[in-house]
């Protein structure tokens, strides 16, 4: 049985909710989870202020409401499952290593910021620096799989060194903003600066793309890779073109201005 | 009025090696009796003077930048929540100004020296200083590269460098003199440097790091500086410097100079591959020479910044890093980089380091000539102290860490060969009185009558590092300011200046040269005296303050 969480209560400014994740709820009693803090701005308050509780010591969390204002859901989250019905705040599962998350609705900043491991899916729209480096920090994600069905905002994967970004709709400017692996996928494109900094990693993207002037074109080809990478993700059900017959991937080398040794790959379908 | 009875009290300033005895302290210094008061019952435990931390970094443009350049670390970081008694502020590498004093008295220091100040940003520094609870300061004005000065030296103008020296302590209000890479900053705006003793200086014809070296710690001796010239000797960090260390040395020709961070030049081989210690010739120097102290500037394993003045090291620390970089403009007065930095013991060049201030702590036979220090926050953080301590103190514990290093460290490092242990008489001298003396402050690290009222009490602890950290009281000026771990009174520390006789004709010599140089104005440049809170004179050797 999830314990599930209604708010009650709209918050007037930001809540700071990080015991909203499984390794914290999982071991507790109804009561214990309803006097956890939570940070109103800079006033402490008991979880149960804000949230009708039900259910106890489970890791499967289900979270109902508009909890825009609720931000640090599900982070450093190792394990179970957090499933939200209504929109989340800024850094959902920001270093989480485990576990999932699911959004229906819309997400905002930093999700996954310096993620080690783990899924998280937004069914709606999200904000910029997904699976980002915290400012200052020199690694965005580590690991793990971001699956985005809307548009993001600016920075997505920004210094991110491994794991997958994956975008429905279009990204804002410097997509892969200082990439340092990893791979980022483009079902809608995005707009400028994509691959700015980027030292090493993937970027495709299946629409058109503004190449910055520090990108070379190297060869059109049909890398291997793809047919492994759309299999994969076909279980979350993004496909990714990859026959020849349908069309091949332009890949661009950059960014000579690091100089980095990332590339982009653009799809060009067949006519 | 306090009395502390019972206590085992290590007073090397009086020779006093654990015997029990009371103190007693009224109006912030100790006297012969009190009558009423708080008596605290030391018995069973260790009572030391105040911790004097010789060579630390902890206000100014450089250190607030350092600050600014990383925020992850900030996230990470022990965080001081607002109570009563205290403000907020962080920990970490770079702890903001009010959490450096809790930081300082809550392992039991009590007066600190931030020893790279340019008179640029002085008024800066005094200003965070002022934030720094609890200790008492100090500062140091860099002046080894400072164009006009060096263009007095360069001409051959003596008396005329000394009163702009002396010009320049009292603009910037500070307390003594820091030479940084002697002439090697001002080639670095040139895009060189200065290893050789001497060679002359980029932009000059016959100016040399030598003769800058040598004039300089005259001109801090004429002029009676508590503290002798504070000397960071050119070519640091890079392998094969002992030679240039040694030179520099010779160079004092027996005139009083502290050494700072003399880890970071004690190496030998001539590359990265074949860098070794050679403390041992650096040790034997000292051990010769009673008359230089230095500190050891001893590197610890884990992240930290690094920060100097010494601009052309912090560019080739960059370049061997590929880290962040912060590069400060600081006009024809000196330069100052920061970079973040990790050591690791994995990292063969950063083992030797960590083995080198070790060893030179071990082998300078006399704790009077050898402090406790880390650079802070250069080779780690000073908050980390007690872990040097217990490396000092407990040889096998040494020998356990020396375990992690990579096995090509063998032949490189002497670490593994010297099984002297600290004593904590040796501790007090190192970490308290010997700095003191250095610096000219006779009532710093002292338990005598009259001296100021700083006192730390440890609970005697099997474990070294666990009662250096976390001493059961600390006593500022005569108040009970840390007890059980928890501070019980900020309150604000003084500042210690010199006011050098000068002639008064100078301002009009340094006006001319200033408007042409300076991107500021004549009259915006010194510090108000009525800018520094707490201001306290000490008085210049062999004179009388005017």
């Amino acid at each position: 049985m999830p314990v599930s969480f209604h708010l009650k209560r709209q918050p007037e400014v930001p809540l700071e909710a990080e015991v909203l994740s499984p390794d914290r709820i999982c071991q507790l009693s109804n009561e214990e989870i309803r006097s956890l803090t939570v940070y109103h701005g800079k006033r402490q308050l008991p979880l149960g202020e804000f949230f009708d509780v039900e259910g106890e010591r489970s890791n499967e969390l289900e979270i109902h409401g508009n909890l825009a204002k609720v931000r640090w859901i599900g982070r450093a989250m190792s394990q179970g499952s957090v499933t939200v019905h209504g929109g989340v705040g800024m850094h959902l599962g920001a270093y989480m290593s485990g576990g999932q998350i699911e959004i229906h609705g819309d997400a905002s900043d930093w999700i996954g910021a310096e993620m080690k491991n783990g899924l998280i899916r937004v069914h709606g729209n999200a904000g910029g620096q997904i699976g980002a480096a915290y400012r200052g920090a020199r690694a965005g994600m580590k690991n793990g799989t971001i699956i985005v069905d809307g548009s993001a905002g600016l920075e997505v994967g920004m210094r991110m060194r491994r794991g997958t970004i994956v975008l429905g709709g279009p990204a804002r400017d410097f997509t892969g903003l200082q990439m340092l692996g990893g791979t980022i996928v483009l079902l809608a494109g995005a707009e400028i600066r994509t691959g700015a900094w980027m030292k090493r990693g993937t970027i495709i993207s299946l629409k058109p793309l503004t190449m910055m002037p520090t990108f070379t074109p190297a060869t059109d080809y049909s890398p291997t890779f793809v047919n492994l990478y759309s299999k994969h993700l076909s279980l979350f059900g993004v496909q990714l073109p990859y026959a020849a017959a349908d069309g091949r991937y332009r890949r661009y080398a950059g960014d000579s201005s690091v100089p980095g040794k990332g590339e982009i790959l653009v799809w060009q379908p067949n006519v | 009025m306090i009395r502390i009875t019972g206590g085992r009290v290590y007073d090397p300033a009086n020779g006093i090696n654990g015997e029990v005895r009371d103190l007693c302290m009224d109006g912030g210094s100790f006297v012969e009796s009190v009558e009423g008061g708080r008596t605290i019952d030391a018995t069973g435990m260790i009572v030391f003077p105040g911790g004097v931390d010789v060579h630390t970094h902890v206000a100014g443009g450089a250190i607030n930048f350092a600050r600014a350049m990383t925020p992850e670390d900030h996230r990470r970081t022990q965080a001081f929540i607002r109570t009563k008694t205290r403000r907020s502020g962080l920990g970490g590498m770079a702890p903001t100004t009010f959490a450096t004093g809790y930081l300082y008295a809550g392992m039991g220091w009590t007066t600190v020296n931030e020893a790279a100040v340019p008179v640029l940003s002085a008024r800066h520094t005094h200003e965070e200083l002022a934030d720094i609870p609890i200790v008492d300061k100090t500062t140091l004005t860099l002046m080894a590269n400072n164009e006009i000065m060096l263009d007095q030296l360069e001409n051959g103008e003596y008396e005329r460098a000394k009163q702009v020296v002396a010009w320049y302590i009292w603009a910037a209000k500070s307390y003594g003199i820091k030479a940084v890479n002697p002439g090697g900053v001002a080639a670095w705006k040139w895009g060189k440097d200065a290893k050789q003793l001497t060679s002359p200086i980029e932009g000059y014809s016959k100016l040399t790091p030598g003769t800058i070296v040598t004039q300089l710690a005259q001109i801090c001796e004429d002029l009676g500086l508590p503290h002798p010239i504070h000397l960071h000797c050119n070519n640091l960090g890079a392998p094969g410097n002992i030679s240039t260390t040694i030179d520099t040395l010779k160079h004092l020709e027996g005139r009083r100079a502290h050494i700072a961070h003399c880890q970071y030049h004690a190496y030998g081989g001539d590359d990265w591959d074949t860098m070794c210690s050679e403390t041992a010739q650096l040790a034997d120097y000292f051990n010769a020479h009673p008359g230089i102290t230095t500190d050891a500037g001893a590197v610890l394993f884990g992240d930290t910044v690094t920060i100097t003045a010494d601009g052309p090291w912090q560019h080739l620390l960059y370049k061997l890093t590929g880290r962040k970089w912060g590069n400060l403009d600081v006009e024809n007065e000196t330069s100052c980089g920061i970079v973040p930095y990790t050591y690791r013991p994995s990292n063969l060049v950063n083992a030797v380091q960590w083995a080198s201030g070790l060893e030179l702590l071990l082998l300078i036979q006399d704790p009077w000539q050898v402090f406790l220090s880390t650079d802070h926050p250069n080779g780690g953080c000073f908050w980390r102290y007690p872990e040097i301590i217990k490396l000092l103190m407990c040889a096998d514990f040494r020998q356990e860490c020396l375990k992690q290093l990579p096995d090509k460290i063998k032949g490189k490092i002497r670490l593994a060969e010297i099984d002297r242990e600290y004593t904590l008489y040796e501790i007090a001298t190192s970490m308290s009185a010997g700095p003191a003396r250095a610096l000219g402050m006779p009532k710093k690290g002292n338990l005598g009558i009259g001296s100021d009222a700083d006192v730390v009490i440890y609970e005697e602890d099997e474990d070294v590092e666990r009662m250096f950290g976390h001493p059961r009281y600390v006593l500022k000026g005569g108040e009970v300011v840390i007890e059980d771990g928890e501070i019980r009174e900020t309150p604000e520390g003084r500042e210690f200046l010199i006011k050098p006789a000068c002639d008064p004709g100078i301002d009009d010599f340094m006006r001319p040269l200033f408007e042409e140089c300076y991107t500021m104005s004549f009259e915006n440049y010194p510090v108000e005296l009525e800018r520094i809170e707490h201001a306290e004179f000490a008085d210049c050797l062999g004179s009388t303050r005017s």
